[in-house]
């Protein structure tokens, strides 16, 4: 392929460029509204997060029954989303998913692709994560939970949360200062080490 | 409407239209963008094309996501897949899916997790 007259500002991942031998995975970032998706997603990000728009027609109406949608109106969501670089070869893009419930019925096309979820949960609203809980189960997404904690926030011991979200023992639940970049980044790797360990149940068991 | 449009006024449903000439969604081989594929130039821009055409093919010298092409060029996902697909058609893109998740029910690969968790390792 000749190239002259491409210019290639970079071979490494470092500035947001990505080679041009690349692949990309995906990991979305769900929770209830005002858990610190955004937060999330801009902590750990190599670029400033942007936010990209999906324009929807709501078409099913069984879609508008579930969610009590009356009218069939034309609507715009925002995704909020960044990228780290992996190695040469990876790029891994996050996205967070709308936090108002009226645009959950668009989960199942975010979902697909995805590596995995986290779910952010924010402890003195522990109910503001149920329904994406339940969505990730119903999806068979998997997921871990990450415990925002924020300065008011009580202290839980972790069991008494899990208790209280009704999930999986199997299910990790970490705790994460969303605004902190190290903290966020041990939230992934606590998702790709329940993917791994899933992956090699799912192995021994064929 | 008569008179003269403005072609100042950029915003909005009327613009998308013209863009994508009033299709509204890609099919083909658009059909499964998804907004972390990838998409790479396959050639340079040539005199003729399109604004938003030579713009894709401009930013994705190096590879972009759908995501980040739609954030730039502020265009939302649907309408952005028609002009993809009209890229794709006449073989300027190379368009390449997120790695999936997972095929039948197993998990991702091992060794791809594996490399994930060293990049992030490394953070």
């Amino acid at each position: 392929m000749d190239l002259k007259g491409f210019d290639h500002p970079g071979r490494h991942t470092a500035g947001g460029t990505v080679p041009t031998g690349a692949r990309s995975v995906k990991v979305m970032i769900a929770g209830g509204f005002g858990t610190g998706k955004t937060t999330m997603v801009r902590s750990v990000s190599d670029i400033k997060p942007l936010t990209t728009e999906e324009t929807l027609t709501q078409a099913s109406a069984d879609v508008d029954n579930l969610i009590g949608v009356a009218d069939k109106q034309e609507t715009t969501v925002s995704l909020d989303f960044g990228k780290i670089g992996i190695n040469e070869q990876l790029v891994l893009y996050l996205f967070g998913t709308p936090g108002q419930e009226r645009f959950w019925f668009l989960w199942n096309g975010l979902f697909k692709g995805a590596l995995g979820a986290v779910v952010l949960v924010d402890t003195r609203r522990l109910a503001s994560s149920f329904r994406a809980i339940e969505e990730m189960e119903r999806q068979n997404v998997p997921f871990v939970i990450a415990l925002n904690v924020f300065p008011d926030s009580k202290e839980h011991p972790i069991e008494e949360i899990r208790d209280a979200l009704d999930i999986s023992p199997h299910t990790p639940v970490v705790a994460c200062d969303a605004r902190d970049r190290e903290s966020s980044r041990d939230v992934l790797i606590a998702l790709i080490r329940h993917l791994k360990d899933r992956s090699a149940v799912a192995l021994e068991s064929r | 409407m008569s008179g003269p449009r403005r072609p100042t006024d950029p915003s909005g449903l009327e613009r998308y239209y013209v863009l994508t000439g009033g299709r509204s969604g890609p099919g083909g081989s658009a059909s499964s963008l998804d907004v972390a594929t990838l998409i790479i130039s396959r050639a340079a821009a040539v005199p003729g094309l399109q604004h938003e055409h030579e713009e894709i093919l401009r930013r994705c010298r190096d590879p972009l996501s759908v995501a980040e092409l739609g954030a730039h060029l502020g265009l939302p996902f649907n309408i952005l897949a028609v002009l993809l697909a009209d890229l794709l058609d006449a073989g300027r893109i190379e368009a390449r899916d997120p790695i999936p998740a997972s095929d039948a029910g197993r998990g991702p690969d091992l060794a791809l997790l594996e490399e994930v968790l060293s990049g992030l390792e490394r953070l």
